[in-house]
């Protein structure tokens, strides 16, 4: 073994030390930086502006004319579309066919999502199982489940009339004559189609949730009531806005189910929210002007909600 | 305040061949600071957390003021509990923090803000009263985990490594703090370290644990002193005590050539000495050792090396006072000083004399 070299205090020095060697390898020319990341991003932003910011503004442009889609030629009209929607009966319909429909989808699919995610956080027997049972039909499509649930909730010889006759004796409305009952029926057939998303998304939180926090709270003698909502709620409140920005937007969006269950019907527009008036008004009534233009007061409503949304959970979560 | 007992409390974890906590009887009294101590994966947390509640116990039992606590559900064995990570509620103020289990068990505001006011001016807390634990250094989120604990007045404070997020100054600051309250609380005290100077300076009585089983339960100055096996010996002590197998001849043990008279079992072949840094006197006789290092700590200085001409012998540390600073390269002579050699079987580890 050798002697390590002895090593003295070192003498005082006014400055650093001259430098000995090659000097060390320093990172690239800073602009480079900016062209990686505008290399990057440049893409993707192009994609954006291309298929979403160019057509948002083109329909912002077209809400003010009178074009009919079969016609070459649109011609301004000023705010007029504006004016004939708010004076229209029916929107007042559509808004709180709109309203009702995502209300109750965002609340009731993310309350239901949280409990079942709760229940089969637990080790049961089987959780798998019913885990993928309920994400599953988030991955069939709208249409298809639209058709299904037609079956289900068929006032002649569906499964919900067979299920209220055998156990309960009662006979059901008629989902496809009354207006109130159709929206019931869509939006219980969206809520199924979509659970399983809340679902996972919350599971998911769950599983990744501080376990010290719960145990603290059982020694603390922590109801289940308190320990839920003062302990567990709290820590999953960025899942919680996650969710309720991204499943607002969808529900306010759909399409697809209403379109295949009921048309926007019954009588006109018992289920027709304001994305089904805009392809009604486009596509079955030809006048895209006015079509763009409920577009674009959906586009504003979604944006408000969305600003306001962000802000009250920035709020939260600052406090 | 309370007494705790220990049963054979047992703990297995499934896939694993040998219990967590193995068999663990302990005696713990009425306002005593217990601290449980061994290296990582010991199973002493899980211990605590038997304890606790938080872990199911598979066999045998633990009592807390002699009721079998079998059965009973965390919240109702009136047990605080201190966790490694404080486990503070992110969302609520420190009083907040504090107030919570006060308000679980249907205290009034008024009340549980004044138990809080008088804990927060032990801990010296109240001004970061109104702040959330994100707001909060690691040492003051430690004294709210701490206030949260002594607010409820509970029989048993459980306490999981409370100081190892803190940097070694305040550790040392703290460490003294928690001593003194829990004296002045009466409140009975398991305390779970891995850090033997934690060990030995806070507890009225140690208890070490090896693979899940109880090796030693004593008071500091005994389990230094003596040691019940080879174990404890090396764990308790900084630098750790020299552990060296000796043959046995004529009574005496052989230790790298410098002779021990031996008190019992003289007939053994073979046995392990166990001689503490400092049980080392430098002079003309004994053992020369040749030094591969020396750490200079002020007052005193230990120094490593290995017998001379026997490179892969066993690696020595001896105390040395200030006056005395080899060299590396030097060779110093060594002998034990006899009354202050563990005498251990070779075989078991178990102590001899």
């Amino acid at each position: 073994m050798t002697a390590p070299p002895e090593i003295s205090a070192p003498a005082p020095r006014s400055g650093p030390p001259a430098p000995v060697g090659k000097p060390p390898r320093r990172s690239g020319r800073p602009y480079g930086e900016w062209l990686l990341a505008a290399g990057l991003l440049l893409p993707n932003l192009l994609l954006l502006v291309l298929f979403t910011y160019r057509p948002l503004v083109d329909n912002i442009r077209l809400s003010f004319t009178d074009w009919n889609i079969s016609a070459p030629v649109a011609r301004y009209i000023g705010v007029q579309n504006y004016v004939a929607w708010f004076h229209d009966g029916n929107s007042h319909q559509v808004l709180l066919n709109t309203l009702i429909f995502t209300v109750a989808t965002v609340g009731i699919s993310m309350a239901l999502g949280l409990a079942l995610a709760m229940l089969l956080d637990q080790r049961l027997r089987g959780r798998n199982l019913v885990r993928s049972a309920i994400f599953a039909p988030f991955v069939i499509s709208g249409a298809a489940v639209g058709l299904a649930f037609q079956f289900v909730f068929d006032p002649n010889f569906g499964m919900i009339r067979d299920l209220a006759d055998r156990f309960l004796g009662v006979s059901v409305p008629d989902f496809y004559q009354q207006p109130g009952w159709a929206l019931v029926m869509v939006t219980t057939t969206y809520i199924w189609k979509n659970l399983g998303y809340t679902f996972v998304i919350y599971l998911a939180a769950l599983q990744g949730r501080r376990a010290d926090l719960d145990e603290a709270a059982e020694i603390d003698g922590a109801s289940a009531w308190r320990r839920f909502s003062k302990v567990l709620l709290p820590q999953l409140r960025p899942t919680t806005f996650f969710l309720s920005i991204t499943v607002l937007l969808n529900s306010v969006q759909v399409f697809d189910i209403i379109n295949v269950m009921t048309r926007g019907g019954p009588q006109g527009y018992g289920t027709t929210t304001l994305v089904y008036q805009v392809y009604r008004e486009t596509f079955v009534n030809n006048k895209a002007g006015y079509g763009a233009t409920i577009a674009t007061i959906m586009f504003l409503i979604l944006l408000v909600i969305t600003v306001v949304q962000v802000r009250v959970m920035d709020r939260g979560m600052n406090s | 305040m309370a007494s705790v007992y220990f049963d054979g409390a047992t703990r297995r974890h499934k896939g694993n061949a040998r219990p967590s906590v193995d068999s663990v009887t302990l005696d713990i009294e009425d306002g005593e600071f217990l601290v449980l101590v061994g290296p990582s994966g010991c199973g002493k947390s899980t211990t605590l957390r038997m304890l606790a509640g938080l872990e199911p116990v598979d066999d045998g039992t633990i009592y807390i003021d002699g009721h079998d606590q079998r059965g009973v559900r965390p919240r109702d064995r009136d047990v605080a509990m201190v966790f490694q990570s404080y486990a503070l509620y992110p969302n609520m103020s420190a009083e907040e923090n504090m107030a919570f289990a006060l308000r679980n068990a249907g205290m009034g505001k008024a009340e549980a803000h004044q138990r809080v006011l008088e804990a927060a001016k032990i801990l010296e807390l109240e001004p970061l009263l109104g702040r959330k634990p994100g707001q909060l250094s690691g040492g003051q989120r430690q004294r709210v985990a701490m206030g949260r604990a002594i607010v409820r007045q509970p029989k048993v404070f459980c306490m999981d490594e409370p100081l190892s997020n803190l940097d070694a100054k305040l550790r040392v600051s703290t460490r003294a703090q928690i001593a003194a309250l829990q004296r002045r609380l009466g409140v009975t005290t398991v305390y779970v370290t891995h850090d033997q100077v934690e060990a030995m300076t806070m507890g009225h009585r140690v208890a070490v644990l090896n693979a899940g089983v109880l090796q030693q339960v004593d008071t500091p100055e005994a389990l230094y002193d003596r040691p019940v096996n080879t174990f404890v010996a090396g764990f308790i002590g900084s630098p750790a005590i020299n552990l060296v197998e000796a043959p046995v001849r004529d009574g005496q043990a052989d230790l790298l050539g410098a002779p021990v008279p031996l008190q019992q079992r003289a007939d053994a072949e073979r046995v392990i000495l166990g001689v503490r840094p400092e049980s080392w006197t430098v002079g003309a006789q004994g053992v020369p050792v040749r030094v591969e290092l020396v750490e200079s700590l002020g007052a005193e200085a230990f120094v490593y090396g290995r017998p001379e001409g026997d490179p892969d012998g066993p690696r020595l540390t001896v105390r040395l006072e200030k006056k005395l600073r080899p060299e590396v390269g030097d060779v110093l002579t060594i002998a034990p000083v006899p009354a202050e050699v563990h005498v251990f079987d070779a075989e078991s580890g178990q102590r001899l004399a």
